[in-house]
């Protein structure tokens, strides 16, 4: 069975991902626009400016959209299946999209506040939710990756 | 009522093969079907063609397609490209070959996409394969497939609107019936709502037959200078607007979940045509899914917000009703060929205005509306076309 993709890191994303394997939630900041910005980029997508900043989330957001997967898009998702993917607004004023993890996939609902929680996969640690109740060990919580 | 068809492109010929499981198809072969058929419907042949555009192929992709496509065709083109803008390639592909012909820059563009994902390639290969779609970095590790993303949208637009499953389904339920009016449908035999909630669940709230088909199949659409039509036994159908709207690739960057780049694409060309989406007779509008026809339609003005849904299970989509819609059966049971599925949409808005229809026909079709869209609602081609 083939593995579950792992990010192919560049420079623009290597912060981001090593903030990740340090437990944290980073994302760009762009000081001309004061605005979020996510995905990391070279530049911002708004100005062009390439004075971004990079910031820390306190990793906490609302669901904005959710589905629940049947029909996995490959073999190594197939043993997860039924799981959930969210579109999740960071309380820092940016999106991005995670599965839900560590609940029944069917009770996720557009509005749940949920927090983050990284999934060890590969050498990476790969950014999750958890509905804000969950007893899920939190990232600060994870211990540091190589 | 309509803008000017002066000196304005003119769609001279159009064909589709038939779409569904063609054992023994290939990529090329079926582009050169939809090639020579279009061809023929224009009076012309292979040599008369000065430019030729191209989009893609999943089972055969190759580099350099539409330089492939010329030389099995014999076509010796003063201009040629492949574009690749998913879904929407076909009706970009439309609005860029008036273009050329509009700058006086070619005579004839031969527009011809196919592919035979169907009996090609296997299911799980073509899932897998457009799920890549996904941003490799940010949202691929999540899993996520084409319909899980559309799924994404569904849920978000039921949460604002109240949008039902039933009323996803009578969507289904319409292309359907409009297929069994089309000798060269992939699914022909109708369903009832009750089917379509009894389908499997793909990605909640989208079941089976929420979803569009794999198919094999090709279509092919001649574009000529409004002088150059005279060359073809008929007038042809005057493309009198086209417009484009992007606002994002990846569903996790659209600034919306409810109105995408075809609100300003759809805005460009009813403005550049001069009418209102009021004045449209019939539209052929992506549907990969039922739920990007609901939003779409709303997104660009057919209906007010929230009220496509119930104006659809009332029947606003199907023939006799306010907007007969996919008048072939669409992605969703016409069938969905890459590429070529989004330019059936074109090829079915010519037919109609030239009145071939039969069963399907929408009565004194002068005005159409048609509509692809790429990736996940991202890339959005809308035009015009206009009973010369």
């Amino acid at each position: 069975m083939s593995a579950k993709p792992l990010p192919r890191i560049t420079a623009e994303t290597r912060p981001y991902w090593e903030g990740c394997a340090a437990g944290e939630l980073r994302y760009q900041w762009c000081a001309a626009c004061r605005r979020a910005q996510f995905y990391p980029r070279v530049a911002c997508a708004r100005c062009g400016g390439r004075a971004l900043e990079w910031r820390r989330s306190a990793g906490r957001g609302v669901v904005h959209a959710v589905t629940v997967v049947h029909r996995a898009p490959s073999a190594a998702f197939r043993a997860d299946v039924p799981y959930t993917i969210a579109l999740v607004d960071l309380d820092e004023g940016f999106r991005m999209m995670a599965n839900v993890v560590g609940t029944a996939p069917e009770t996720v609902a557009i509005g749940d506040r949920v927090r983050l929680v990284f999934e060890r996969r590969g050498g990476v640690a790969l950014p999750q939710f958890t509905p804000e109740g969950s007893a899920m060990p939190g990232g600060a919580s994870l211990p540091r990756l190589a | 009522m309509t803008g000017d068809l002066k000196g304005r492109a003119r769609l001279t010929g159009v064909a589709a093969t038939a779409f569904g499981e063609l054992p023994g198809s290939s990529a090329l072969g079926l582009h050169a079907e939809a090639a020579h058929a279009a061809l023929a419907d224009a009076g012309l042949g292979p040599r008369d063609v000065d430019g030729l555009l191209c989009a893609y192929s999943l089972v055969d992709p190759h580099m350099m397609l539409s330089s492939v496509v010329a030389e099995y065709l014999g076509v010796r083109p003063a201009y040629t490209t492949a574009l690749q803008l998913g879904g929407a390639t076909g009706c970009a592909a439309v609005m860029h070959a008036a273009a050329l012909v509009e700058t006086g820059r070619c005579r004839h563009v031969l527009v011809v996409m196919g592919d035979n994902r169907l009996t090609g390639m296997s299911r799980d290969d073509t899932v897998a394969l457009l799920s890549a779609v996904g941003h490799a970095q940010f949202e691929v590790p999540y899993g996520p497939t084409i319909p899980a993303l559309y799924a994404l949208v569904a849920s978000r637009y039921m949460h604002e609107h109240g949008a039902t499953p039933e009323q996803l389904a009578h969507i289904a339920v319409t292309m359907r019936r409009h297929a069994g009016l089309h000798p060269g449908a992939h699914m022909r035999a109708p369903i009832g709502v009750e089917d379509v909630l009894a389908s499997r669940v793909i990605a909640r709230p989208l079941r089976l037959l929420d979803c569009c088909l794999v198919s094999d199949g090709a279509c092919a659409v001649l574009v000529s200078a409004a002088d150059a039509a005279r060359d073809t036994p008929r007038p042809g159908v005057g493309l009198i607007g086209a417009g484009q709207g992007h606002t994002h690739e990846h569903l996790s960057q659209a600034p919306s979940l409810t109105d995408f780049g075809c609100h300003d694409a759809a805005g460009r060309a009813l403005g550049e045509a001069g009418v209102r989406p009021g004045d449209v007779d019939v539209a052929e509008i992506y549907d990969s899914f039922t739920i990007t026809l609901l939003v779409e339609l709303e997104s660009m003005g057919f209906f007010e917000r929230g009220a496509a849904g119930p104006a659809i299970a009332a029947g606003a989509l199907a023939l006799g009703g306010s907007l007969p819609t996919n008048t072939h059966g669409g992605l969703l049971s016409f069938g969905h060929s890459g590429a070529a599925g989004g330019l059936a949409h074109v090829v079915e808005g010519v037919r109609q205005l030239r009145g071939e229809c039969g069963a399907r026909q929408v009565v004194d079709a002068r005005l159409a509306f048609v509509h692809g869209d790429g990736g996940i609602l991202s890339a959005h081609c809308s035009l015009v076309l206009a009973r010369a």
